[in-house]
């Protein structure tokens, strides 16, 4: 005979003061299996516990009810409050009488009505509910970070120090991205690589950091703590251990037309190179669709005046498979492509730049030494127009809907510094809204335009062309109310940035949500913002949302200590609440598996009696309770019904159902 | 027709007398020779005693691979095209062992349907014989011409498939290009009002009489163990709340093969009551077809189907139940 206990919360006044919580605790006493039910002004505090383990051991209760808030908030505190009292935590079951009754209804009659449904409700199921046990899993302590940027460096480091054993897989021939291309940083101006570069160096220097540079994640298998990585070594065709960066092959290589892509094209760069002066590792790579040797097999100049015998023409591709408990995704981001956007002339004008290759060409070690030169004819920009939120903000389709959020801050950077440098250079910047929120951040702004009189015009451009070789930025001047052209020498977009476009693969390799706009999801928008629904999944950097340095590296550093939490535990406890299914009415038709989003199912071929002393080899599925989540999406979608989920069985959901339907 | 018979006898016993297979299924005679009924043949003596392949051999044999493959030694069967997806569809589910089987694909050029040939007034059938579109049916009262096209299966009649499997092919006769709408009954209902549908339906399913040919024979329907045979499952009493007779049974049965279903026709074909059944599944192929893209089971045994896929393009519930579904 089930014996079970309700308690009913008064949440202060948050539920007691539009549901009649005496009443509802009074009605319920006559349902049938309940033995006890009592309120109390806040159950969730030390004497509401107590009062629930003293009736769970008083009235021998065989399962408990907490109509109260959402189970997001205090699950946890009442399971635990039921174990000490010798219950088993997942005989408890709570009816949300608050979130889904209180505070959503003004009648009190209606509302206290509804909250003993929802109460009964619970009840029903917590009849057929089954004590469940966590299991274990061990966990590998050695983290993975995907993305050599600051985000993965910054995470990286972090973990490494605590102690654990982490890989960098960068896609590319060196740790840095994005920053390593920045000239200044904003609100400090101070120089972006002289704060990046020394933690590079800690990175390569680190004994716990292993760097596997020019390296994608292959494959991924396996679930929190416990994942295989397969990771491809792309062949660089220079060994990695010989290599001292002695840039000689770069002087002599013949074949010197590639696009430095580094320095976003602006220039070249020869085929065999190392990306900038202080790339990690410093190992020159080649470029196979440029290099003669690799071509047309004729050549091997590199090679013969390579003093240490590095370069490898046959080098081939190769894979490492490496065992990891945590992965923190750092893939970041590249400006958008400008195709779509015609009107500001990008494609024609050379003398049309993104604000990312004007921070090339500002610095120091850029193709123009730092000299602002424009790229037409290499003279001196007079008049500078930048335009913001280029495809950023763009509702029309062709841009993306969301706020790039770095561009202002950096446009003003632009503005200041031009001005500072080249103060006969005049500079006007058209915007939508100027947004600078945060510390010291709207003083910058306020700084360019105060300070150092740049021409902000409240207003978007409907257009930019070349007219007798100079630029004429037409666009409307909201605040005037006219329509202006602005005849230009230089003209910079703040081109929208989105995630590099290669996180595809990875979110779809570590079943990682991503949104309509290619960010991965973060597993709560507050309160677990560095944590993918993935479990052991992290997210640092732009991956997850457009944000600048600082707060990467804040988010990097919050992504490492999660990892560190994690992969400081020796076993990680299994959530019970995980699908199981009934082997014997399994046809093993994989729906389930495809379905599935987390790679929980495999199947197995088992062998089951068929009657008459005979057996058959049927193939059934077989659910990884570390890897399941527990989301119910197998069970819905199995013919047969034979997937169910613990402590969510299809009776159980079917009960409550009645329960509400039941006059 | 009989060249094919004969050419498929010679081939099976081939087979079977090499050891290459130990098992074929095929059609064997019935009483009439309307009535020919599927089968497995073990021995070279069997087939030539039982074995036939006419005018009438509608069935789809892919279910009985089921468990035919596991059994020991290859199992040869004879697929019309539209049975191939059927094959197709169990191969992807993991219900037959592809390797386990030797997919002879045989030409149909549409069955005939006894049913509606005696609606036409023939009785007493005694032989069949088909030139283009004429039917020349013996009987025991003499010989009577019939227009192919009033006679044949439902499924036939908006057939165009062809064969997607094929370990070897029997094909003498060349089929007839054809434009078909195989939608157009659904058409119809769609346009009906939602009372003239609920009660074309009330008037169809009141027929049924719950025997459960539809089920047994649906490729689709091939689960170890069926929901509605589960008292567990609670899908039984379910099906019998009756707002009439038997609605929910084929409504859930129609949910559960959805994205599955490869329209083979079985269902309507078997059923004794002449309940269009089909119809239900059509729409659904119809509704993914509009949902989600052109996507027709069956036509591969591997890859992703609609209905257990996600992607960011899919259709929102809610677009659906506004009408504004893309």
């Amino acid at each position: 005979m089930q014996r079970i206990g309700v308690f009913i919360c008064w949440c202060g006044s948050n539920i007691a003061a539009t549901v009649d919580v005496k009443k509802v605790a009074e009605t319920i006493k006559s349902e049938p299996g309940v033995v006890y039910s009592e309120n109390y002004q806040y159950m969730c505090s030390e004497n509401g516990q107590q009062l629930i383990k003293q009736a769970i051991k008083e009235h021998n209760l065989t399962g408990i009810v907490i109509g109260a808030c959402s189970p997001r908030m205090h699950e946890a505190t009442f399971r635990k409050a039921a174990e000490e009292a010798g219950l088993n935590p997942y005989m408890v079951e709570i009816a949300n009488i608050r979130e889904h009754c209180s505070w959503i209804h003004k009648d009190m009659d209606e509302a206290t009505e509804k909250a003993v449904i929802l109460v009964r409700t619970a009840i029903a199921k917590v009849k057929l509910n089954a004590p469940l046990q966590a299991g274990e899993s061990p966990v590998i302590k050695r983290a993975l970070v995907i993305g050599g940027g600051i985000a993965g460096i910054q995470a990286a480091l972090d973990i490494a120090d605590a102690g654990f054993e982490v890989d960098i897989v960068e896609k590319n021939a060196t740790i840095g991205g994005r920053m390593a291309q920045l000239d200044k940083t904003f609100p400090t101006l101070d120089c972006s690589a002289c704060i990046l570069t020394p933690k590079m160096v800690d990175c390569a220097q680190h004994e716990k950091i292993d760097i596997l540079s020019y390296s994608e994640v292959e494959d991924v298998k396996g679930f929190v703590g416990n994942f295989s990585v397969k990771i491809r070594r792309k062949a660089r065709f220079v060994d990695e251990t010989k290599c001292t960066g002695c840039k000689i092959c770069m002087e002599k290589c013949p074949s010197k037309k590639g696009l430095n892509t580094f320095n976003m094209g602006l220039n070249n760069r020869p085929a065999i190179y190392i990306p900038f002066a202080q790339a990690i590792p410093n190992v020159a790579v080649i470029d196979p669709e440029q290099c003669i040797k690799l071509k047309t097999g004729k050549c091997g100049i590199c090679q013969k005046f390579c003093g240490v015998g590095a370069i490898d023409y046959e080098q081939k591709d190769t894979f490492v498979e490496r065992q990891y408990g945590a992965i923190v995704v750092a893939t970041g981001f590249k400006p958008i492509e400008l195709d779509a956007f015609n009107e500001y002339g990008y494609n024609d004008n050379k003398d049309v730049i993104t604000s990312l290759e004007l921070e090339r060409l500002m610095n120091a070690a850029g193709p123009s030494n730092g000299v602002l030169l424009r790229p037409s004819d290499n003279e001196h920009p007079k008049v500078i127009t930048f335009i913001q939120c280029v495809g950023s903000r763009d509702t029309s389709g062709c841009g993306k809907p969301y706020c790039s959020k770095i561009c202002c801050m950096y446009t003003a950077k632009h503005a200041m510094l031009i001005r500072e440098k080249y103060p006969d250079t005049q500079v006007n910047v058209f915007y939508i809204d100027v947004r600078t929120p945060g510390k010291n951040y709207d003083e910058f702004y306020r700084r360019a335009v105060e300070q150092y009189g740049v021409n902000y015009i409240k207003g978007m451009v409907g257009k930019v062309y070349n007219e007798n070789g100079k630029l004429m930025v037409q666009g409307s001047n909201l605040i005037d109310n006219e329509q202006i052209t602005i005849e230009s020498d230089l003209v910079v977009l703040a081109a929208a940035i989105e995630p590099e476009p290669s996180v595809r693969k990875v979110a779809t390799l570590l079943t990682a949500s991503i949104d309509t706009n290619n960010f991965l999801t973060e597993s709560h928008a507050k309160l677990r913002p560095v944590e993918s629904p993935t479990a052991g999944v992290y997210l640092a950097g732009v991956c997850q949302g457009p944000k600048d340095i600082p707060e990467t590296v804040s988010q990097a550093s919050a992504c490492a200590a999660k990892v560190i939490g994690l992969l400081v535990k020796d076993k990680l406890k299994t959530n019970p609440c995980v699908a199981m299914p009934d082997e014997n009415m399994c046809n093993g038709c994989s729906q389930c598996a495809n379905v599935c989003a987390y790679g929980a199912i495999t199947y197995v071929d088992k062998e089951f009696r068929i009657g008459g002393g005979k057996t058959e080899i049927r193939r059934v599925a077989n659910v990884n309770p570390a890897v399941c989540q527990g989301c119910g999406a197998c069970t819905v979608t199995c013919p047969s019904g034979a997937m169910d989920l613990k402590g969510f069985s299809s009776k159980q959901i079917m009960s409550e159902v009645e329960a509400i339907c039941k006059k | 027709m009989k060249d094919v018979e004969l050419k498929m006898l010679e081939r099976a016993k081939a087979l079977l007398q090499s050891g290459e297979v130990a098992r074929v299924i095929g059609w064997k005679k019935g009483e009439f020779c309307y009535d020919p009924a599927p089968a497995s043949f073990e021995s070279v003596e069997e087939m030539e005693n039982g074995f036939v392949y006419n005018w009438f051999c509608g069935a789809n044999l892919s279910k009985y691979l089921i468990q035919m493959a596991k059994k020991e030694g290859k199992t040869a069967v004879f697929l019309k095209p539209c049975d191939t997806y059927s094959f197709n569809q169990l191969v992807k589910e993991h219900r037959i062992n592809r390797e386990n089987v030797y997919v002879i694909a045989v030409e149909c050029l549409a069955k005939l349907d006894v049913e509606k040939m005696k609606a036409k007034g023939v009785s007493f059938i005694t032989d069949v014989e088909v030139v283009d579109k004429d039917v020349k049916v013996t009987t025991a009262y003499g010989v009577e011409t019939l227009y192919k096209p009033d006679v044949v299966l439902s499924k036939c009649a908006v057939c165009t498939k062809t064969h997607q499997v094929k370990d070897e092919e029997i094909i003498l006769h060349e089929r007839p290009e054809r434009e078909v709408n195989r939608f157009e009954e659904v058409e119809k209902l769609e346009a009906m009002t939602e009372d003239e549908r609920f009660a074309f339906w009330r008037e169809q399913l009141s027929k049924c009489i719950r025997c459960n040919a539809c089920r047994n024979v649906c490729p689709a329907c091939s689960c170890v163990k069926c929901v509605f045979d589960n008292p567990a499952s609670g899908i039984a009493a379910k099906a019998n709340d009756d707002k009439f007779e038997e609605q929910l049974f084929h409504i859930i049965r129609a949910f559960h093969v959805s994205g599955r279903c490869t329209d083979c026709g079985e269902c309507s074909r078997v059923c004794p009551q002449n309940i269009p059944l089909h119809l239900l599944n059509r729409k659904f192929i119809k509704d993914i077809d509009t949902l989600y893209g052109e996507y027709q089971a069956g036509e591969e045994s591997e890859g992703k189907t609609p209905l257990t896929t996600y992607t960011e393009g899919d259709t929102e519930p809610n677009d659906v139940f506004n009408g504004e579904a893309k």
